[in-house]
């Protein structure tokens, strides 16, 4: 009872600790898939958490920090394409050089605004967060363990950014396998020439992929900022956006593995969160550093043994020049 | 290789210095990570800075930390600018202060939660198990569960300190009472992780804890939100933390950092800064618990009878508190 009341607790952190990786995955894949690399996911996710944050705490709205959110990282992501389609610079230095600005330009603005060293206001105020949403019936159904439990705890009590964040991965895949945008998209990363001797704009393309990218990364960040904490801190991605790149290659850009891959490392990171301090049969308390380095140590184990080959999109990495 | 004509007239140069340098007072602080607004430890250090310009008026110089290479030479610029006392705010900052302190025999050093052995250094602890045990017995008090949680920063013996503290307290009130502990990580990142703090938090209110103390800076802002958005209590740490969730913050484990920082630059402005190790710990009104309006509802007469009850043991010594001690 006990180990089941655990499991489920631990499967529901999964879920919120997966959000955010899986929004920015989701997003890297629609930037690769067109032939973009997309190092800017932690900036864009930042820059949108900034944003959400001080949009809710001077306005009182949670959907307008969302908006905000959404906007700044769009705002960043066609800063991106500017720099590599447009321009057809270096695409890993111009997301470095995204998110390398925002970590800085977030608290700085923050310091100048709220004068409260680089932070947002603690949102406090009704609306001004996206809170757990209570489904019907889930307090008198907790009483039932199963499946009760599940329904309250797994199922229902998570925000609306969660639910959204779920139902983005089979709508991502039918956008990507089945409709005419995303074979043009999927074609654009694999061999942009033929797209282009199709009478389709290459650069159209990639900047509609690139900003939709920012769409989502803008929901991630949103997430962090008012749903999963209240306020803005300095760096408070903590590296997610490499981590959903990590992800997004381990599910070789696919959207279902990468779901899977988002998954896991959520798993491993909400494992070792409550397994500290826990005696486990046999080896007794593990030794809190050990605990810490354990998603890491499996990501790198699985990466290196379980996956097989990632194939990238041919032609990621290369901006599209017409023959002249 | 500086030729002598050079060497001369930076000796001139670092002498005017020197000289400019003694006949005014000049005091600077240096925060730790996390930075002066953390609501929480270095914030503390901020407001005892404040409340000293505001009282007479002397500004001060002050540095932010947000990268490990940037103490060593923050501290020496401020030194070398004319800083005649540095407060140096954190256990992470002590080997920047041993180097510097040794650099600037002239400049006084005081150093907060560490041990820094020079002539010149004045190093600054708390006996903050003391304070974590009365916050203990409030919990254990307070909790209808009888399990209550410990949610601590990065692993460091200071951090122990406070959780050993805790746990003797809640044992003192209810012998059968559950503690868990958590770590958020063992790199200073762990003082900025609200995220991590709440997704702890939550971990613990999912095994039943009810009243859940955070010693972990501003990933502290993430425990506290996630009990109120559970409906459960928190305990803050260093500042008074009572009025960020009025109601549902318990009470505070306060560690008066910002009596030690005006204290030490008052006393270097009266002359009477003295170099060595000082201790605060309830006796000297260096740590307690807070009590104030926000939290006055939650903290019942009779818990607040035994708390100084408590308190009034401790510092007599009926009480013993052990400390945490690295092996």
């Amino acid at each position: 009872m006990e180990t089941y009341t655990l499991i489920v607790l631990l499967l529901a952190a999964t879920i919120r600790v997966a959000t955010p990786l899986l929004l920015a995955a989701i997003a890297g894949m629609f930037s690769e898939r067109s032939g973009i690399i997309d190092l800017g996911l932690e900036g864009k996710m930042l820059g949108a958490a900034f944003a959400a944050a001080s949009v809710s705490a001077v306005t009182g709205s949670a959907w307008l920090g969302l908006g905000a959110g959404i906007l700044t990282a769009v705002a960043l992501a066609l800063l991106i394409g500017f720099a590599c389609i447009t321009h057809r610079g270096n695409q890993v230095v111009a997301g470095m050089a995204v998110t390398i600005m925002v970590s800085g330009l977030g608290p700085t603005l923050g310091l100048a605004w709220f004068n409260l060293g680089g932070q947002t206001p603690q949102l406090d105020g009704p609306g001004q967060r996206f809170t757990e949403l209570a489904w019907p019936w889930a307090e008198q159904a907790r009483a039932l363990p199963f499946p009760g439990l599940l329904y309250a705890e797994l199922l229902g009590g998570h925000n609306l950014i969660v639910y959204l964040a779920a139902a983005l991965v089979p709508f991502s895949a039918w956008v990507l396998y089945r409709t005419r945008f995303g074979l043009r998209l999927r074609a654009v990363g694999e061999n942009p020439h033929a797209v282009d001797t199709a009478g389709i704009s290459v650069n159209a393309l990639r900047y509609q992929a690139v900003a939709i990218s920012g769409v989502l990364c803008g929901v991630a960040g949103t997430y962090l900022s008012t749903a999963a904490s209240a306020g803005f801190v300095r760096d408070m991605t903590a590296g997610k956006g490499y981590l959903a790149l990590a992800a997004l290659i381990f599910g070789k850009w696919r959207p279902w593995p990468t779901l899977g891959a988002c998954l896991l490392f959520a798993f491993t990171d909400a494992l070792a969160t409550r397994l500290q301090g826990v005696a486990l049969p046999i080896v007794g308390v593990i030794p809190v550093q050990f605990i810490l380095a354990l998603p890491y140590v499996l990501t790198v184990l699985l990466l290196a043994g379980f996956v097989g080959k990632a194939v990238a999109p041919k032609a990621i990495g290369v901006p599209y020049a017409k023959e002249k | 290789m500086i030729s002598p004509r050079r060497s001369l007239a930076l000796l001139i140069l670092s002498g005017a210095v020197r000289l400019a340098a003694a006949a005014d007072f000049q005091p600077a602080i240096v925060y730790d990570f996390g930075g002066k607004n953390d609501r929480s430890f270095n914030q503390s250090a901020s407001e005892g800075a404040e409340r000293f310009k505001k009282d007479t008026g002397i500004a001060f110089r002050e540095f932010e930390v947000t990268n490990a290479a940037q103490r060593e030479q923050a501290m020496a610029q401020l030194a070398r600018r004319g800083a005649t006392i540095i407060v140096a705010v954190g256990f992470t900052q002590a080997s920047a202060v041993e180097k510097v302190a040794k650099e600037f025999p002239a400049v006084k050093f005081t150093i907060i939660d560490a041990v820094v052995d020079l002539p010149n250094v004045q190093s600054v602890n708390f006996r903050e198990q003391e304070s974590s045990f009365l916050c203990g017995m409030a919990a254990a008090m307070a909790s209808k569960t009888g399990k209550v949680g410990f949610v601590g920063g990065m692993d460091i013996p200071l951090i122990r300190k406070f959780a050993l503290g805790y746990t003797e307290g809640a044992k003192y009130v209810n012998p059968a009472v559950e503690v868990f502990q958590n770590m958020t990580g063992t790199t200073p990142a762990a003082w900025g992780d609200p995220t991590k703090g709440a997704e702890l938090a939550k971990s613990q209110i999912g095994r039943g804890a009810d009243v859940i103390f955070h010693a972990a800076g501003n990933t502290g802002g993430g425990v506290m939100q996630a009990a109120k958005d559970a409906g459960k209590l928190s305990i803050g740490c260093d500042s008074n933390q009572d009025y960020l969730h009025p109601g549902s913050v318990l009470t505070s484990a306060v560690k008066r950092v910002d009596v030690a920082v005006y204290k030490a630059f008052t006393d270097e402005k009266n002359g009477t800064w003295k170099p060595g190790p000082v201790v605060l710990g309830l006796a000297e009104d260096g740590v307690g618990y807070s009590l104030d309006e926000y939290n006055r509802k939650v903290i019942t007469p009779e818990m607040e009878a035994r708390l100084n009850q408590a308190r009034a043991n401790i510092i007599s010594g009926k009480i013993k508190v052990s400390e945490y001690k690295a092996q």
